[in-house]
């Protein structure tokens, strides 16, 4: 590939991403508008209604705020998502092939905890704070989970590079013998966006949480953030569950991007479905249940790779 | 050359970050440039090609940093923690000690000599990393993992003043008449219990 080329890449993927996230916005708000009796159509434009209103807003902000903090937090998350997909095999390409990639998506999901306290901090404002400390307050209790639910896709393919796991899964999708897994892997991307059902730092009920103090430009890239992490985690569940790029008549890459809306699709739907689950309860779920089912699916994983002699 | 920028780039943020952990007046600052200074460590492990040891020591210490935002508000009395407060203790006996520990460290890194790289590492360096750390050493890891554990859970129990020991005594799953805890356990679990 020569360099113009390469350059052109390096726009794809942000812009891409970008493009899935205000897909997956458009149609929650067209479920959303559904949901209040109104057409689907009214509600399919109202992402970008709303981002030509944030972009012509002007910019409030209150005394004491730390704005150097707060634009940390908020630039992060697009960031972040971008840095996420940056792993992702398409089929045989990718825009970084690293050999612990299933590590440096874990540390990217990790860096969510800062940027979501940080743009909670940064605004000065109490309910924002709340929010802040309620998304670490969560993040104590997915993350774990999360950590072993994603060794077990490293454990069927033996491997933390991101390709091996995609081509271990030539014989049978990784889903379908880690399925405890996956449910856990696609809870713990709805928690660190900060949506559906573990949307509390968010929350309506303190007074929109560390988004709340957010107007203007700063707003519309929380939001475009939050949707962009959201897209990114259920990329990443393609490579680890779904087989990656493997699929009849299309090009790999396009497949890739398939699955991902199918995910997010799915996801959509989910949000509906459950209330939203407090912190503090959470962790009890989380650490008494959860912890040692994911636990059982590792070993599950283990004894099938050890006994077959590799991935099924 | 362009790593060599790269290595340079990243030693000045790292050490730019850590002064700036004693320069700033506000805990988040301060936690997150050591946060800052941390990553551009890992980032200069991974150029070394130790892609695991590095990622993983970003991953460790930005969630260090936000379980210390944790702490810091809940067991700092009056919560100097929200406010603007200074970053320094004991400022000169700090100081001293800071300056002789560094010439310490970086005469014994200028002086030691150091061994000549006698092999270059094939394959997987993760797993021959893994090996190298773990291999011959794992019943000692297996030992010592649980007791450390333990003795965090332990020390954690005991230390905090309002945990269930406190409110119910030794008898954890005593029950009433009506069949439920007793006394009613004020801090009600996601399973009801």
């Amino acid at each position: 590939m020569d360099s113009v080329n390469g350059a052109l890449w390096m726009f794809i993927l942000p812009f891409g991403l970008a493009a899935a996230a205000l897909l997956a916005a458009a149609a929650n708000a067209a479920l959303d508008s559904r949901a209040r009796g109104l057409t689907m159509t009214a509600g399919l434009f109202a992402p970008i209604r709303e981002g030509a209103r944030l972009l012509r807003q002007q910019r409030r902000t209150l005394p004491g705020a730390d704005s150097l903090l707060w634009r940390i937090g908020g630039a992060g998350l697009v960031i972040a998502a971008v840095l996420k997909v940056l792993v992702i095999p398409f089929g045989g390409f990718t825009f970084a092939d690293l050999p612990v990639g299933l590590v440096w998506f874990n540390a990217m999901d990790v860096l969510l905890w800062a940027l979501w306290w940080l743009l909670g901090w940064g605004a000065n404002s109490a309910w924002s704070l709340v929010g802040g400390y309620r998304f670490l307050a969560q993040a104590l209790s997915y993350e774990l989970p999360l950590m072993f639910a994603l060794t077990a896709p490293a454990v069927g393919a033996g491997s933390l590079r991101l390709m091996d796991i995609q081509n271990a899964q030539s014989g049978l999708w990784f889903v379908v013998w880690m399925p405890v897994a996956f449910l856990v892997f696609a809870a713990s991307v709805v928690a660190f966006s900060s949506w559906g059902p573990f949307q509390t730092a968010t929350g309506g009920d303190a007074a929109g949480g560390v988004i709340g103090e957010l107007s203007g430009v700063d707003r519309l890239v929380v939001l475009a953030g939050r949707y962009m992490i959201l897209v990114a985690g259920a990329a990443f569940s393609v490579p680890l569950f779904f087989g990656g790029g493997s699929g009849p008549w299309l090009p790999a890459g396009v497949w890739v991007v398939v699955k991902t809306l199918v995910v997010v699709a799915v996801l959509l739907t989910v949000r509906r479905l459950f209330p939203t689950l407090r912190p503090e309860r959470l962790a009890e779920i989380a650490l008494v249940l959860i912890m040692p089912l994911v636990l059982v699916q590792v070993a599950v994983a283990a004894v099938i790779v050890a006994v077959n002699g590799g991935a099924l | 050359m362009i790593s060599a920028v790269l290595f340079w780039f990243l030693s000045v943020l790292a050490v730019a970050s850590a002064a700036a952990v004693f320069i700033v007046n506000s805990m988040a600052r301060a936690s997150y440039a050591l946060a800052v200074s941390f990553i551009a460590v890992g980032a200069i492990i991974v150029q070394l090609h130790l892609d695991y040891i590095g990622v993983i020591t970003i991953l460790m210490m930005v969630m260090e940093m936000a379980i210390m935002a944790v702490f810091m508000v809940m067991y700092m009395g009056m919560n100097p923690a929200l406010m603007p407060m200074d970053m320094t203790h004991n400022k000169h006996r700090s100081a001293v000690i800071a300056v002789v520990v560094f010439i310490i460290l970086a005469a014994g890194a200028l002086l030691i000599p150091w061994p000549e790289r006698t092999e270059v590492p094939t394959g997987n360096v993760t797993a021959s990393l893994g090996e190298a750390l773990m291999g011959s050493k794992m019943l000692v890891m297996l030992t010592i993992s649980p007791v450390l554990f333990a003795t965090i859970v332990a020390s954690l129990v005991l230390t905090n003043p309002r945990g269930r020991y406190d409110r119910r005594g030794d008898n954890l799953d005593r029950r009433g008449a009506d069949g439920r805890s007793e006394p009613e356990d004020p801090i009600r679990g996601g399973l009801g219990r």
